[in-house]
């Protein structure tokens, strides 16, 4: 009995199961009707035409050493070995963050984790296969090792929330110096950005353009939703014009245009000016996401808060840009993901990214004519990459109830 | 005693509002001035320091390159200018087939989503995934080396009867001319097309009027099926005759061909935004509330009127606005044909930067062809937003 003299109504039964057995199952999803029936035949046949010849290729006449003997190359390019760990230990950083993270929210980021940990323990199996030997796939284990361990670390005592936010804003610049070094460093000597490459120089390019162009992305956001119509044309302008070209045409540009606006003596290097490019196009297009966003917070809201006597900054910083830029995330990572792969665009201006080093790779005389399997290696490493990050945007999508609210 | 009345508190000028909008406005103004003085100072030194200039002012000067596929006439000693227009037809070529062929394949992927064979569905959701994950240069170049070069020499190519032959230089097809009496034909048909269309003009005014005339209608589909029809049979000389490829000795000769390039570039287009078109698809019909057709069907709608007539035009008005971004996407990712070395305007002006050391100047005109590009097709798209969305009374 409750105790508010409320009537509780008992739970509905649950349905009764379908039972199908596989043989119903197939009546059921396979052969519904007489059209549906011949589309799984057909697709039958095909489907196992076309696996048999992947497969009979990738398991007899594909020579996948190319990419086991250069796996070196593929990982961080032309870094010099002796300083080889210290993309791996900026790995482990976001290693360890991820696990920290992956303890205290859970939800999408224990997905990622997962999947990070799972890619760190393949690429250390590929590793035995290669010349690369036993070391750095250990280092592999213990990065998948320290993702579980902060994972169950901060599950018994989670971190502060904001201490771990701050880390990952601070952990990129961290691990830019730990990959640049120092001028004149004994424990870090410097290594320019032109021998960083593979794997390395595309999650570099990446991950460092969406967060410079993030802020960038958020002024011109409003900018373009100002009342003033200067600020509005110009922010309009640009990124009309950002999104009217092709990013092509934008790295090349920058490539050439960069220098030109320093003075002579100052040299910009390549890795920055292509970063320059993508952080320019990221720009546009996250500002359009959090427009959308920004359309999103009803009238009434900005209203009450100006009722309040709040300031026009007051109320952007605490009412208008909190919800908005929860509410873009989804698109956000989107965007991220289109980034990545947009990222293999910068061999226009000779950047050795994994793509750019699978072209290098393909020039040496006994690597002739293995296109197909270096680029389908390429291929497989961007869809885990990029699938794993859309799985886990769809879990956030649920998790925030983007649509349903 | 009283003190003075005090005069009335009026906003201080720096609390109105008013003044504030005007002033930073020209605070923004004033720092873009400056910073674009600076900049642009530097800029302009930079590039006179250099010889660079923005004006392209070598586009009468003879190109003397060779480029391998022309849509319009150009040889070496051509200009600058009728390259850039080779090339810029060239994009557009791509695009406009890219774009016609992506839809069909996208609607048809994004209908076979839904579909309720277990099979269909999932296999078209592993297309999409396996197509949207992976970056459009690299599956560009698998298609280019696995599929179109792995194709045997021309010597030996695959024959499709005697219509279609495929090689590792490309593929040929047969090529459509105009026969003896096109001039004939052209006239019968474009006579029975205007016909049709006044037929057409007044039953539609007939309808306004609340009048029924599925008779004029019929007339006008009848016309514009049956008179070209008509005229091909009657008429002793073929219109069009189809000229078929030969396989020469070292060389296909007749005919239309495709490269392996543009072949390549035009299916890893079609494919990849097939991918993003056929998701907009499923989500446009899934917007559609399933009582829609439920009501439809209860009212003796057939199937294919439930979705011609009730699902479709419903659906499209979700699509249309992120399917325009697609097309926007493909024009723009057509420059991707550098890769394969096909000659579009990207890749054509890349070589003319080169050659003319007038690198500015080049890309800065190529990025304003492309905005141009994406603005018509904007333009393009909007009317025909315009007309899918809903229009109430």
């Amino acid at each position: 009995m409750s105790a508010s003299g409320l009537i509780l109504h008992p739970a509905e039964p649950p349905p009764p199961a379908a039972r199908l057995g596989p043989a119903g199952w197939a009546r059921q999803h396979l052969f519904n009707s007489r059209t549906s029936g011949v589309i799984t035949v057909l697709l039958v046949i095909t489907l196992a035409a076309l696996l048999a010849i992947i497969a009979s290729w990738a398991l007899t006449s594909a020579r996948w050493g190319v990419v086991t003997d250069n796996l070196r190359l593929f990982l961080i390019g032309l870094y010099p070995p002796a300083e080889a760990w210290r993309p791996w230990l900026g790995l482990m950083v976001v290693s360890t963050l991820t696990g920290f993270s992956a303890g205290t929210w859970g939800g999408p980021l224990r997905t990622t984790a997962v999947w990070l940990g799972a890619a760190q323990l393949l690429l250390a199996g590929l590793m035995l296969a290669s010349p690369m030997g036993p070391v750095p796939a250990f280092g592999m284990v213990l990065g998948a090792g320290v993702i579980g361990a902060g994972a169950m670390a901060a599950r018994r005592r989670p971190p502060s929330r904001r201490l771990l936010r701050w880390a990952w804003l601070g952990s990129l610049p961290l691990v830019w110096l730990l990959l640049g070094g120092i001028t004149d460093g004994v424990v870090l000597p410097p290594v320019g950005t032109d021998l960083w490459g593979g794997l390395l120089l595309t999650l570099v390019l990446a991950s460092v353009s969406i967060v410079l162009s993030f802020p960038l992305g958020v002024l011109l956001a409003l900018g373009r939703r100002s009342s003033l119509p200067v600020v509005r044309i110009l922010c309009t302008g640009f990124i009309e014009v950002v999104r009217g070209v092709p990013l092509v045409t934008i790295i090349y540009l920058a490539d050439i245009m960069l220098p030109l606006f320093l003075p002579g003596d100052v040299r910009i290097d390549r890795v920055i000016r292509a970063i320059g490019g993508l952080t320019l196009f990221s720009a546009a297009y996250l500002a359009e996401n959090v427009r959308g966003g920004l359309q999103a917070i009803p009238r009434g809201q900005l209203e009450a808060a100006h009722a309040l006597g709040l300031g026009a900054i007051a109320i952007h910083r605490f009412i208008v840009l909190p919800q908005a830029l929860r509410m873009t995330i989804p698109a956000n990572v989107g965007l991220f993901i289109s980034l990545l792969k947009d990222t293999t665009l910068v061999i226009i201006v000779g950047l050795l990214e994994i793509l750019g080093i699978g072209r290098a790779v393909l020039a040496q005389p006994e690597w002739l004519g293995a296109q197909v399997e270096v680029y389908v290696f390429i291929a497989v490493v961007f869809f885990v990459l990029c699938w794993t990050i859309s799985q886990a945007s769809y879990r956030l999508e649920a998790t925030l109830g983007v649509g349903r609210r | 005693m009283r003190a003075p009345p005090r005069p009335l508190p009026s906003t201080p000028p720096w609390r109105d509002t008013r003044v504030l909008a005007v002033a930073a406005q020209v605070a923004v103004l004033a720092v873009v001035a400056v910073a674009a003085w600076l900049l642009v100072g530097e800029l302009l030194s930079a590039m006179a320091a250099r010889g660079l200039s923005f004006v392209p002012g070598f586009l009468d000067t003879t190109a003397g390159f060779e480029i391998a596929e022309t849509a319009l006439d150009y040889g070496p000693t051509d200009t600058y200018r009728q390259a850039l227009l080779v090339g810029l037809a060239n994009t557009i070529m791509v695009s406009v087939v890219g774009v016609a062929l992506s839809t069909i394949l996208g609607v048809l992927l994004g209908i076979a989503r839904l579909s309720d064979n277990w099979l269909l569905s999932r296999l078209t959701a592993g297309y999409v995934e396996i197509f949207r994950n992976t970056p459009l240069l690299v599956q560009l170049l698998v298609l280019y080396f696995a599929v179109f070069l792995q194709l045997p020499p021309v010597r030996e190519s695959l024959a499709v009867g005697d219509l279609a032959f495929l090689n590792q230089r490309g593929i040929s097809l047969p090529r459509p001319l105009p026969g003896l009496s096109f001039g004939a034909f052209a006239a019968i048909v474009g006579a029975a097309s205007v016909a049709a269309w006044a037929l057409w003009w007044v039953a539609r005014r007939r309808k306004r009027e609340g009048r029924r005339s599925p008779g004029l209608r019929r007339l006008a589909l009848l016309l514009l099926v049956g008179a070209p029809t008509v005229a091909w049979i009657s008429l002793t000389e073929a219109p069009i005759v189809l000229e078929l490829p030969q396989l020469g000795t070292f060389n296909l000769r007749g005919g239309m061909s495709l490269s392996s390039e543009l072949a390549a570039l035009l299916v890893a287009l079609v494919l990849y935004t097939s991918a993003f078109i056929a998701e907009i698809v499923r989500g446009g019909i899934q917007a559609v509330p399933r009582g829609q057709r439920e009501a439809a069907l209860a009212l003796g709608l057939s199937e294919g009127a439930v979705l011609r007539r009730v699902v479709l035009p419903q659906a499209l008005r979700v699509i249309v606005p992120p399917l325009t971004s697609q097309y926007l996407n493909l024009i723009k990712n057509s420059s991707l044909a550098i890769a394969v070395g096909y000659p579009d305007l990207f890749n054509v002006s890349t070589t003319i930067a080169n050659q003319t050391g007038q690198p500015v100047a080049v890309i800065a005109l190529v990025m304003v062809t492309y905005l141009i590009l994406s603005l018509i097709t904007a333009a393009i798209m909007g009317v025909v937003n315009r007309r899918a969305q809903l229009r109430e009374r």
